[in-house]
């Protein structure tokens, strides 16, 4: 052993048997609780356990308020979902703020403008289509020109979303109703002409059902299809995907629309299941977050339902400690940021070995 | 005329914050990382700004408007520069992905600024929004008899120290990355890192300095803004955040040359003011103005990419991560 070998020996492991891998992460998650705990202390001067109390209160102390919190994590999970076959074809497509918005513009645009003359049941098939067209559209204008001239998606799509915000905007000043107020209201309030009915008396369950049906569906299609195979080998290696005879460019054209589409339906799920307006709190940031839940999730669409929850657990819960003790809801933001910060640095030891040069002696003279 | 002078000086003052973001990104992005962490660092080098200011101003018994002006500016940098280091990191050393990581970094910092921007007067005891007036009186100070010279005062003279200090931050950083060694090393790590280890430039020391001091630079942009252009107070609006992203675009824009991001700051500015000096735009009108900058800036990246013109490409290495090992 010389004295050149390095301090910090780093390695790629060959692959770690699934339930390691989750102990790594849920020590992560530990370090990352601890770390919020410290820093909610240092600002609150409270006991970090009460205030997780508190929180586990605002996100599911009441029936009303879980189902909220499902409400949420399923409109979040959907545009995870979208953006999972993107994010498997190494296409990054960020633009999932602006594919929402445009889905829910579209669908607003039917609400609005067609509330009066149509039955609920062709409404929402209405809505559904024009959102999935409009988050298609969204989807597919930087797609092509990735394909045909290699354009940059993550700065392409990025600009995108501020696009489909002004266009959110100018509907809102179009739409906005009563006049003066900058904001669109409940659209339909008397009539609910277009909302998602409530099953079971359960307002929420059919946004529920719908996005998990898009999961176990987007499961299926990325494991078991000739597409997803595709998409994956496309991810790996371009060339690869050429020399194999896959049609790069139809590849991401199609990944992209479906893509968009996804994100899109989610924009409706959220105008027509959820808030019944329409305004850029529609999207609300969720489609930056929802990258972070879909490249957490490793595309896999089971442990998104996860990452989303304990996201939208996180929002939920600080929201309420900022009523309680007088913060404002930033606070939320701040616990998110601490705990994807963990997460995302737990990664590395799920992938990687450390080695330090003492223990790496040892090892050598042991394999001697 | 004076519709005219009006609108460029208040493109020049919306031109400097988003100079500021796009000039340290510049410099990130050298590097061959691409940080889409710049509005949360932006809002980072803007609270811990005003924050500073505000405790000084507190506690002085009589605060100088000048010892505020550097309290807050070294601490509005010193914040920024760590919020790169967080990024940097996990991006170089825990191998995380940048776009996530560049993310999460943006919801971090924009929640941290806003819970401290909107609560940190409830928490010293106060009550209503914060505001620190001598500090930001210094941030804005301007010799009178310049700026009193006709239109050219005005054009020229008018600001406070920083909208010149960008300036010269723009024409530095471009020296530094066409004329020295280092700058030019730190272009070599962005476009082929391996080729620039092999030739012994120690590319995560490059690595981690281009994105803290980048940070640090784009920080100043949330300093500016808070400080100069909201004067010393502070909005939960999501102002800096937008802004922030308009950095990002002027980084495409000025096709990654900072010398060239001056004007094109400036022409965001006007495009993105017009709509004031044009008569007769409803309100909705002026939505659909506001995303000029966003449309051109589509435009150019498209147009780079079409032409393949080896000048204006992104940093080769631009988003990859740099593992020596998997060479």
């Amino acid at each position: 052993m010389t004295d050149h070998e390095p301090l910090i020996h780093i390695a790629r492991r060959d692959g770690l048997v699934w339930w390691r891998a989750w102990c790594i992460r849920l020590i992560g998650a530990a370090l990352a609780l601890l770390a919020s705990a410290l820093f909610i202390y240092s600002i609150t001067k409270l006991n970090p356990v009460k205030v997780y109390a508190a929180m586990w209160e605002g996100a599911f102390g009441s029936a009303r308020r879980a189902w909220i919190t499902a409400r949420d994590a399923s409109i979040l999970l959907c545009i995870g979902v979208g953006l999972a076959p993107a994010f498997m074809m190494r296409f990054w497509n960020v633009g999932a703020e602006g594919q929402v918005l445009m889905g829910g513009c579209a669908t607003a645009a039917v609400l609005i403008y067609l509330g009066r003359t149509l039955p609920t049941a062709q409404l929402l098939t209405l809505s559904v289509i024009v959102s999935l067209v409009a988050g298609a559209v969204w989807g597919l204008i930087p797609a092509l020109f990735k394909a045909r001239w290699n354009t940059n998606e993550t700065l392409f799509t990025l600009m995108m979303n501020y696009i489909a915000i002004q266009i959110t905007c100018f509907l809102v000043a179009i739409w906005e109703n009563p006049k003066g107020s900058n904001s669109v209201g409940i659209i339909n309030q008397q009539t609910q002409a277009g909302w998602l009915p409530a099953l079971f008396g359960k307002q929420y369950l059919l946004n529920v059902i719908i996005v998990l049906t898009i999961a176990v569906v987007m499961y299926l299609y990325l494991k078991y299809t000739k597409h997803g195979y595709e998409i994956s080998v496309v991810g790996e290696s371009e060339n690869t995907a050429r020399y194999a005879g896959i049609s790069v460019r139809r590849v991401i054209i199609r990944t992209m629309v479906l893509s968009g589409a996804v994100c899109g339906l989610s924009g409706f799920i959220a105008v027509a299941g959820s808030s019944h307006t329409i305004s850029t709190a529609t999207a609300g940031g969720r489609g930056f977050t929802a990258i972070i839940v879909a490249w957490m999730a490793k595309f896999n669409t089971f442990v998104m339902i996860l990452i989303a929850l304990l996201l939208v657990f996180l929002e939920k819960g600080a929201i309420q400690i900022a009523s309680q003790f007088n913060l404002n809801d930033y606070a939320s933001d701040v616990v998110t940021g601490i705990i994807l910060f963990f997460l995302l640095g737990s990664e590395f030891f799920i992938q990687y070995t450390v080695r330090f040069r003492s223990h790496a002696h040892k090892t050598q003279e042991v394999e001697a | 005329m004076t519709q005219l002078i009006s609108l460029l000086t208040s493109a020049i003052v919306f031109g400097t914050v988003i100079l500021y973001g796009a000039l340290g990104e510049i410099i990130t992005e050298k590097s061959g990382n691409l940080n889409l962490g710049v509005p949360g660092i932006m809002y980072l080098g803007g609270i811990a700004g005003i924050a500073t200011a505000f405790f000084y101003e507190m506690y002085a018994a009589e605060p100088i408007g000048a010892v505020g002006l550097i309290l807050s500016f070294l601490a509005a940098f010193l914040a920024s520069a760590l919020g790169g280091l967080v990024y940097a990191f996990l991006t170089i050393t825990l191998r995380a992905n940048q776009n996530v990581t560049g993310l999460t970094l943006t919801i971090f910092g924009a929640g941290l600024a806003n819970l401290f921007g909107g609560s940190l007067n409830a928490l010293a005891g106060g009550v209503g929004q914060i505001s620190v007036a001598v500090t930001s009186r210094a941030y804005r100070a301007y010799s009178h008899t310049l700026a009193g010279l006709g239109w050219v005062g005005q054009l020229l003279f008018s600001f406070g120290f920083m909208a010149y200090l960008a300036i010269v931050v723009a024409l530095l950083a471009s020296w530094f990355l066409n004329r020295s060694r280092v700058g030019l090393n730190l272009r070599a790590v962005g476009e082929d890192p391996a080729t620039a280890d092999a030739a012994g430039i120690n590319v995560t020391l490059y690595k981690y300095l281009a994105t803290c001091v980048g940070a640090g630079i784009s920080g100043m942009g949330g300093l500016y803004y808070a400080m100069d252009y909201i004067k010393g107070t502070w909005s939960t609006d999501g102002t800096i955040e937008a802004l922030g992203w308009l950095a990002v675009a002027l980084v495409i824009f000025a096709t990654w040359k900072p010398a060239r991001a001056i004007w094109s700051a400036y022409l965001f500015g006007v495009l993105y003011w017009a709509y004031n000096y044009i008569a007769g735009l409803s309100r909705a009108t002026i939505e659909l103005f506001k995303m000029l900058p966003y449309v051109v800036t589509i435009l150019v990246l498209v147009a780079v990419s079409m032409r393949h013109s080896r000048e204006a490409q992104p940093p080769r290495s631009l988003g990859l991560s740099y593992f020596r090992e998997e060479r």
